[in-house]
């Protein structure tokens, strides 16, 4: 019971990461109907340039994370909107999954190719500090990293229910042809998803890289997980993405210590192929009539 | 006289297809045989998603479920080659439409993602069941082929028994996209809704065409194994299926030949740049997308693209 709890807190704040990064891709597919497979390397670039800040200009991690916000709103939030999605969205679905692919593989590549093929340590947030809940050992990293997302998630969530720009946005989720009568800057509330995507990605790759270690392909198994996280849970939710993102996170960390370490990452799979065929649109989805 | 000039285009291709090994050196001949089991693989997953438009993201896990059966029967049962060939080619059929199945209730590009996760739990297996497929040590001494009383030793007789097949499997493919059945899965791609409208089952067709695109990469796995002799699960991983995509996407899906066009610069490419070292996958990853945005019809869609703007520059000019 002592095991299981403790393997249910610390795969609540695995699951946590999981959401952030399922919750930015959900954001995209909603605004701006984007699938986006470079989505684990969003997260590998922050931890990069995280590092470049503290090795590089012996930063702290605090204004290397700002630092790191900041160019990843400009490459991954702008750039990568307007140079990449606009000219694509005519396209359709496919070239622009095809074109996510080949960017993946180029920021893999261009990181291997600069930096190096090797996992570099990387500080953690938090102090390395144990205590003892109730004959529970608590590491202070999981709870902070339940915290910090929380805390990100929880005002993601307010933005986009309780201040205009928010409701702006779910209006362009939902229909971006009536948002577009009603006034509302569809182009601009795009460009915001974008921008709370890269953010996300940041604050996932500050919690997550110490654990992972900052390395070119960190973000290969991040991206895949987030994708499946945000199906089960709901592919039009961003609540649906937060509980796919825990689900796969506590499910992985039960299955690796009671079945079978080595198929931890079949565990997102087997959940998925059990939902879609229960429940296609998603644990909290709704359905969504048929775009043609 | 269109035909005309088909059938001269081929019959020069087949020419050139048949003194291909004579100048190069047995490493090339290798590559050269390679090629064509990735245009074999390429060619089903062609008929995947540029003629059914379904995206398949796990079409290397086929190629090694051929592989690993072929050389499991061929190793530890001591089947002949001839025999593993139509169980690989079934037993990927079957799965397909397993796993086609689930995805095709729901959305589209559900299938990239239950493709995606069937190819990392096929990977997890490969490497992890060490008593039946060697795991990381891979297993050893895949025999090459024989037909009455010749073995297929030499890499350069090997390349001339790939390359029939690669010609069958063509052929095949020719007669399924010519068929009222090949017509079928245009009509599905072009509009789903008025397809279903005359009657055609999408999802039949959709889950057949996903299973057909397996057997084709379960084949080309089976020649695989027999080719390389050593089989290990890293051909079969993630980064495997993302590049047979490429060879569809970058040759041109829905083209015939596009497949063959993109097997050839996605095995080539790294031999020929080999200069660039880890940049190579850089530029190719950056020119994918470049691609995508101003060409998303693939190589084989630039002559059309090219046609339609001089006919555009010219009606300028005309007005001018």
């Amino acid at each position: 019971m002592v095991d299981f709890l403790q393997l249910l807190l610390s795969g609540l704040a695995v699951g946590a990461i999981y959401a952030l990064v399922a919750i930015g891709f959900t954001l995209l597919w909603q605004t701006s109907g984007t699938i986006n497979f470079a989505q684990g390397e969003f997260v590998m670039l922050p931890a990069f340039f995280m590092l470049a800040g503290l090795k590089g200009f012996g930063m702290a991690l605090a204004p290397a994370f700002v630092l790191a916000i900041g160019i990843s709103l400009i490459l991954q939030g702008a750039a990568y909107k307007r140079g990449v999605v606009d000219p694509m969205l005519k396209h359709g679905v496919l070239p622009m999954v095809v074109a996510s692919l080949g960017l993946s593989i180029a920021l893999k590549n261009i990181v291997k190719a600069t930096v190096s093929a090797e996992a570099h340590p990387f500080p953690s947030v938090f102090p390395d500090q144990i205590f003892q809940v109730a004959g529970i050992t608590v590491t202070l990293a999981d709870l902070g990293t339940l915290g910090v997302a929380a805390v990100v998630i929880g005002a993601l969530w307010w933005i986009l229910n309780r201040t205009l720009t928010g409701q702006a946005m779910q209006a362009v989720a939902q229909n971006r042809d009536t948002a577009a009568v009603l006034g509302i800057d569809v182009q601009r509330m795009v460009l915001y998803a974008f921008c709370a995507n890269a953010i996300l990605a940041a604050v996932a790759a500050l919690l997550v890289t110490p654990t992972y270690l900052a390395k070119f392909d960190m973000g290969d198994s991040l991206g895949t997980k987030a994708f499946f996280a945000a199906i089960i849970g709901g592919f039009n939710q961003v609540q649906g993405a937060l509980l796919g993102g825990l689900l796969v996170g506590v499910l992985e960390n039960l299955a690796a210590a009671y079945i079978s370490p080595a198929y931890k990452d079949a565990i997102a799979l087997v959940l998925f192929c059990g939902v879609i065929l229960v429940k296609p649109e998603g644990l909290l989805g709704k359905q969504e009539a048929r775009k043609v | 006289m269109n035909n005309f000039r088909t059938l001269a285009l081929l019959a020069v291709a087949v020419v050139a297809a048949l003194l291909l090994p004579l100048p190069l050196s047995r490493y090339g001949v290798y590559l050269a045989a390679l090629t064509l089991v990735y245009a074999i693989a390429a060619h089903g997953l062609n008929l995947t998603m540029g003629y059914a438009g379904q995206i398949s993201l796990g079409h290397a896990a086929f190629f090694g479920i051929g592989a690993y059966t072929g050389g499991l029967l061929m190793v530890k049962l001591g089947l002949v080659f001839w025999l593993t060939l139509p169980v690989a080619a079934a037993l990927c059929f079957v799965i397909g439409l397993a796993l086609g199945f689930p995805a095709l209730r729901v959305q589209h590009h559900y299938l990239a993602f239950a493709t995606l996760g069937f190819n990392t739990l096929v990977f997890l297996v490969i490497r992890n069941e060490e008593w039946l497929t060697g795991g990381t040590f891979g297993l050893n001494g895949v025999p090459r082929p024989s037909l009455a009383g010749f073995t297929f030793t030499t890499d350069r007789s090997y390349y001339y028994l790939v390359l029939a097949f690669f010609v069958a499997a063509s052929l095949l493919l020719w007669w399924i996209v010519r068929s009222p059945w090949g017509r079928a899965f245009n009509a599905l791609r072009d509009n789903a809704i008025r397809a279903e409208s005359v009657r055609i089952d999408i999802r039949a067709y959709t889950l057949l065409a996903f299973a057909i695109g397996a057997a084709y990469a379960g084949v080309a796995g089976v020649l695989f194994a027999s080719l390389v002799n050593f089989i290990e699960p890293a051909p079969f991983g993630i980064p495997a299926s993302i590049a047979m995509l490429l060879m569809v996407v970058v040759g041109g899906q829905g083209r015939f030949w596009g497949p063959l066009l993109g097997a050839v610069l996605v095995t080539l490419l790294p031999e020929w740049l080999r200069g660039l070292k880890d940049w190579y996958l850089v530029v190719f990853g950056l020119a994918v997308m470049v691609l995508m945005i101003y060409d998303p019809d693939g190589l084989l869609g630039l002559p059309e693209r090219y046609r339609k703007w001089r006919v555009a520059r010219a009606d300028r000019h005309a007005a001018a």
